[in-house]
């Protein structure tokens, strides 16, 4: 390398050339404005002029019932949302890629891109296209279970409130689980025969060699999955907001943490947009994430362990 | 390789799963666009039926046509997610050629700090961007989308781009330094065509979430003359929830370029996944 040789020089202007336009978009719209809204959450708009309030918006956040109710239910419906994509999602992408894994399968090429399509449609569009299947008024939903004999099991999911966070779920898991499936896949080809020829030869086949050869190996791509898919979980908002409006109803009943954030940050019908309430809020959000993060880094990645072949 | 474990029950069986799903992914996609081209007597009295000749209409499509102004939409999408594209694209390559080139100090600092914007949404900066963008006067421009998006694209451009970046030979680039070229000549030259092959990986995961986004659109630039074609199929579906001809219209609409395009590109997508820059 030349590198030996360069030092030698005064400086060397095309380093910070090469870095300077993404550093300074970086830093300028995501970095200062996340560091923004952490700052933003200590102020409170007090006749015109924003004071430094210190905790008091995370005291109402917690302590006036007008808000604690809403946040702590926003919460508990995003948890609801992320354990099903982890109970849902995962297994049927984990699944769904050891089939298409196994070696001189047919049409696998044809699979995997259809199985990919949703992941590529927006929230919109798929938001509308379910609400429009399990729509009473259209009856395509009640027609297919009728097919199947369960017709008697239709209830307008959407619009009740005990069915409509887990109904919204399952379409988000029905859109996103392309990208388990994906990274998944992705591991699994990864492995070489090397390893799986072993196996055969100690007897080892079928279910067996899956779940103790190859599950034991894809491992650290299920880590990498469930924090990919925590992130997206409690930064969600689109599906939702399609599909139920920023009141995320019936009653609040599909409220998460991204249409909460959206209704106190810019108001909604009755409610006036408050941002430094928001920022509270968005600050939340993103020590859940953070923490979330963590635990990933800290607790599970360094526990997993990886094989180098 | 293992024959001997694959039996004709064991095939038959993955197959049926995997054509269950299948049928599952597409179906509402295909439910979809079929029943965009019936007419309203149609799509309730046989919504699971193909067009027939009695029951096929373009009622829909002249709605949505002549109601929306779906172009200019199109158009504003179009603009934002190329631009944001080209941006993250450029700035990333560099980025993430400087990083992988050259040994400088603050280097893995440097890299860290560009990585952090992988795990944390942009999305909860927006409360201190929007007063940005007003404090600019870059509300309802398309400029202030594309700056996010940008801002959005990049941390995760610049970490696979660098990996790529890696693997291109030092002899390659010594000898060219040898033969006097400049360091951009270098990098412009020589590195660039190099990874065009990751740069489009790098594209189409940049480019869907873009196309997709309905956040920025609704709180940066909500007004006619800028909006998107996600936050104008969401506003159009939102007044037209009784007509059913120009719902599933301009629903299929929205769906077809997006999957025209990824009929088009999913070798691309499907290889950049699965060639391991993401694991």
């Amino acid at each position: 390398m030349a590198a030996e040789t360069r030092p030698k020089r005064p400086i060397r202007w095309h380093i910070a050339v090469f870095l300077a336009p993404a550093v300074l978009v970086y830093t300028a719209i995501m970095i200062l404005p996340l560091a923004g809204t952490l700052q933003l959450s200590l102020f409170r708009n007090i006749e015109q002029s924003q004071v430094f309030v210190g905790l008091a918006n995370f005291r109402t956040l917690f302590g006036d019932p007008n808000w604690s109710a809403g946040f702590w239910n926003a919460l508990r419906n995003n948890v609801w949302f992320f354990i099903i994509h982890m109970l849902v999602q995962n297994p049927i992408g984990v699944l769904l890629a050891a089939l298409l894994s196994s070696p001189r399968l047919r049409f696998a090429a044809f699979y995997r891109t259809a199985i990919f399509v949703p992941t590529i449609l927006s929230f919109v569009i798929v938001g509308f296209a379910w609400k429009l299947i399990l729509s009473p008024l259209w009856g395509v939903a009640p027609h297919l279970l009728d097919l199947v004999g369960l017709k008697s099991l239709f209830t307008p999911w959407l619009g009740k409130e005990e069915y409509a966070l887990t109904a919204l779920s399952l379409i988000s898991v029905w859109q996103f689980v392309g990208i388990p499936m994906m990274l998944i896949y992705a591991a699994l080809l990864s492995i070489p025969d090397e390893v799986i020829e072993a196996a055969e030869c100690d007897g080892i086949t079928g279910m067996a060699q899956f779940w103790k050869i190859k599950l034991p190996l894809i491992l650290p791509s299920i880590g990498i999955i469930s924090i990919l898919t925590f992130v997206g979980n409690f930064n969600a908002f689109d599906l939702i907001y399609t599909a139920q409006g920023a009141l995320a109803g019936p009653n609040y009943s599909t409220d998460i943490l991204g249409t909460f954030l959206y209704r106190a940050f810019f108001g909604f019908q009755l409610q006036i947009g408050d941002p430094n309430m928001g920022a509270a809020i968005a600050t939340m959000m993103f020590l859940i994430i953070l923490g979330g993060v963590c635990v990933y880094l800290f607790l599970i990645q360094t526990r997993l362990r990886r094989y180098q072949f | 390789m293992s024959t001997a474990t694959h039996s004709l029950p064991r095939t038959i069986g993955a197959h049926a799963v995997l054509l269950t799903y299948t049928a599952i992914a597409l179906f509402p996609v295909i439910l979809v666009i079929m029943n965009s081209f019936k007419s309203r007597a149609g799509i309730f009295g046989a919504p699971l039926t193909p067009p027939t000749p009695k029951t096929f209409d373009l009622i829909g499509y002249t709605t949505v046509i002549g109601q929306g102004d779906f172009i200019h939409y199109f158009q504003n999408s179009l603009v934002v997610t190329v631009a944001s594209l080209f941006f993250v694209l450029l700035f990333g390559a560099m980025a993430g050629f400087a990083l992988s080139e050259y040994r400088f100090r603050g280097n893995t600092m440097m890299g860290l700090y560009l990585a952090l914007g992988i795990m944390i949404p942009i999305r909860l900066g927006t409360v201190a961007i929007l007063q940005l963008m007003v404090a600019s006067g870059l509300v309802n421009t398309l400029t202030a989308l594309i700056l996010v998006y940008t801002a959005q694209g990049l941390p995760l451009a610049i970490f696979i781009l660098s990996e790529f970046m890696k693997q291109v030979s030092d002899d390659l680039k010594n000898a060219g330094r040898i033969d006097g070229l400049s360091e951009y000549t270098i990098f412009f030259r020589l590195v660039l065509p190099l990874v065009r092959p990751s740069m489009a990986t790098v594209a189409v995961f940049t480019m869907i979430p873009i196309w997709n986004d309905l956040w920025f659109p609704l709180i940066l630039a909500p007004s006619e003359e800028t909006k998107t074609v996600t936050l104008g199929a969401q506003l159009f579906l939102g007044q037209f929830v009784t007509n059913w001809n120009a719902i599933l219209a301009a629903l299929s609409l929205a769906i077809l370029p997006v999957l025209i395009l990824y009929v088009i590109f999913s070798r691309q997508l499907i290889r950049g996944i699965t060639s391991g820059a993401v694991k």
